[in-house]
Order: C-alpha cells, then structure tokens, then sequence
C-alpha cells in the first residue's frame, strides 16, 4: 500500500528580491551570489504570513484534487519558521480551511516534506481509503541574520502542498539522520526562569534571544553531496528500478553547486534534474512542493513517469523517495 | 604517477584547474578554489586515493595535500 498525489499548490510570497536589491543592503553583488549558488532573486515574505501562503497554497491543492477540505483525515505541515511556537502551523491551517481532522507540524528542516511522506505511507497502511494534505513551508527571511550575507543571500520564503489520496504512486521512501547540532541550527531563547541563568541578549534584557541561522558552509556541502549521490542511487534501488528508469529528478533547491556536483557525479542526463534555485532561493521545506506544483502546472509530467526525490538540512536529516507520476 | 600528479589530475579533471599552474607550493585561491570546491576535492581525493581526509585549517597548499594523503597510505 502507498498513496498517489492527486493535487498540487503553492503560492509565493509577495516580494520579489533580486541580487541587486541585496547588494544595497549588503556587502554582496550579483556576479558573487550568482557564481556561489546559481540563484539570480528569492521571494520574500511582505506583510503577508507564512500561514496565508500555507493556507493558499493547501487551498489550490485541494482544488486541484477535487477534494473538499471536510474530507481530509489529516494535516501534516513541514516547517521550521511557523508564525507561533504553539499551536502547530497545521492546527491553524485545520481551522482556516475549514477541517476536521488531526493536524501537526514537524521539524526536519529542509528534509521536512518527505519525511512528512513517510510519515503519510504510514497512515495509508492504516487506512487507504484516506485523503491527507502535506505541506511544506518555511519563511527562513525570519531566520537569517541579514547582516550574515553568507545565508542571506541564499534563502526564500515560500509554501507548498500536495493532497495524496488512495493510490500505488509511492514506490519508495527513505530516511536519514546524522544528528548535529553545530552544522546548521538557530536556538530557541532560554526563557525568563527565576531559577537558574539565563544570560542576556545583547539589548541587556533577560532571557537570552532565540538565534538566527547559524550554517557551517563547508561541512553543511559535504553532508548535502554526498547525502544526495547516496540517497539517489540507494532510493532508485529500493524502489526496484535502475537510475535509467528516472524520468526526472526533484532535488531540494539548497545551491546549485550541490546539484551540479551530483549531476558530475550520477549517471543520469543534466536535462533530467529539475529546478527553479534561480529565482525561487533555497526555501527549505517548501522547495521540493514548491518544485513539484510549478512542473506539475505546467504539464511536464505525463502518466507513468518515475520521478526521484531527493533533500537534506539541518538535523542533520536527508531523504530520497521515487513516486510514479499517476495523476 | 606519483601522489602529487594524481593529485593535479584531479585537480584538473574534477575542477577545470590549469594543469602548469599547479605547483606543491599553490594556494587554494591561488587556483581560484573557493572553500565548497575544496570540499569537492576532498571528496574526489578521498575517492582516487580510498583515504578518509578532512580538509581543515592546516591544508592550505596543493604539497600539504600531498603530504597528508602520504602519511595516511
């Protein structure tokens, strides 16, 4: 048993920002961020929440499904950057959208969406028949320090989501995690307990603040090329297949530095990978929905064919899923 | 071949580097290797040589290279 995506969504920020715009903030260019991560502007979050983009983008899928938002069994939302600690994104996005059914988020960083797959796969086992709403969404412009331009530059607000219903569509998915807490992470703050210290923030007001996203470049690429010339090959397998029956690959939308090294490295055709870095940023959760909904709009999928995901983050988490494309 | 003309194939198969500019004595920056491409070259070293590298602070020339993958042999 597995599921089929049977409706796609996604919905942009309303600000567009482009390489230039960041040079005046910023000690940065165009030529710099274009040749260190392939990506030209990034979407960012105006006035507009990252829920509103959420609740949007699950509206244009449950259309797209044919599917009304009472029939849904469950709610699974991606995110680390949701607009409250609690309740969940997914418990707010229930009550906008007019559900009933259990909703919650997980934190697996840019990994998210696909581990809220496995999670799915799970569910259908228990129940076929169900109709689940997945999504991915980050608004990282909250988490950067944008006086750190070595992440700034990188990242971009966005959401997605799919609704999967009954189906044979999944043919694999797979999980990992490294746990590191020093490669890439942001802290929440310590709180204003009377019982032990807490430290101060920089404005000299007690409890500490939460920190911004703190990235060690190098070691970050070397997890991500290696987790993605892994997970490729090890998911194609699971899923009984060979790299030659991949009609496209989906990789997360981290720097296109990551992507080209596993193009140099896998032997599947460069035109195979898909990819919209250029000027969506690396949107964490939400890229890979992100990703999906805009090819999927465009009609590049046709029945039958085998696409092959792949994302890594901060956990350090990665994972990899093979979906035939059945809608 | 020895370690060092292994090392300036790699250089140049797997990073596009001019293959008379690579002297034991070269940079990183010196041959236009920002720090994600030395983590690719790690990696294809780890790959030609079947050493498990780490690149830090100390490797900061083509010849430190050399030297670490021949002490790990």
């Amino acid at each position: 048993m597995s599921f089929s995506i049977i409706g796609t969504g996604s919905k942009s920020p309303s600000q567009i920002k482009t390489n230039d715009d960041l040079a005046q903030v910023m000690d940065t260019s165009d030529e710099w961020i274009q040749s260190k991560t392939g990506i030209r502007e990034r979407r960012i979050l105006g006035e507009e929440t990252i829920t509103d983009l959420v609740v949007e983008s699950s509206l244009l899928a449950l259309e797209d499904a044919g599917v009304q938002a009472k029939e849904l069994d469950l709610i699974i939302c991606a995110t680390v950057t949701s607009d409250y600690i609690t309740p969940s994104m997914a418990c707010i996005v229930q009550r906008r959208i007019g559900a009933n059914c259990p909703a919650f988020d997980i934190s697996a960083a840019c990994a998210g969406f696909l581990y809220a797959w496995d999670i799915a796969d799970g569910y259908f086992i228990r129940k076929p028949d169900s109709k689940i709403l997945v999504v991915g969404a980050e608004a990282v412009s909250k988490l950067v320090d944008w006086n750190d331009r070595s992440t700034a530059v990188i990242f971009g607000d966005g959401a997605g989501a799919v609704v999967l219903g009954r189906g044979e569509g999944l043919k694999a998915v797979k999980l990992n995690t490294r746990g590191d807490e020093t490669a890439l992470y942001a802290k929440y703050k310590k709180g204003n307990c009377p019982f032990r210290d807490n430290g101060v923030d920089e404005t000299g007001q007690p409890g500490g603040h939460a920190t911004f996203l703190h990235m060690e470049g190098q070691r970050v690429f070397q997890f991500a090329v290696s987790s993605m010339c892994r997970d490729l090959k090890n998911i194609v397998k699971q899923a009984g297949l060979e790299l030659d029956n991949v009609d496209y690959v989906l990789p997360h939308q981290a720097n296109q530095r990551i992507i080209d090294y596993a193009i140099s490295r896998l032997p599947l055709a460069p035109e195979k990978y898909l990819g919209n870095i250029a000027y969506r940023g690396n949107t964490s959760a939400a890229a890979i929905p992100i990703l999906l909904d805009e090819f999927a709009k465009q009609g590049q999928f046709k029945k039958g064919d085998i696409l092959a995901f792949s994302s890594f983050g901060a956990g350090l988490t990665s994972a990899a899923a093979i979906l035939e494309w059945d809608k | 071949m020895s370690i060092f003309e292994r090392v300036v194939k790699v250089l140049v198969d797997a990073k596009d580097c001019d293959e008379a500019a690579v002297k034991m004595e070269s940079t990183w920056a010196e041959l236009e290797l920002d720090s994600l491409d030395t983590v690719e070259l790690v990696m294809n070293l780890e790959d030609e040589f079947g050493v498990q590298l780490e690149m830090n602070e100390s490797l900061k020339t083509v010849g430190d290279v050399v030297a670490a993958i021949e002490a790990l042999l």
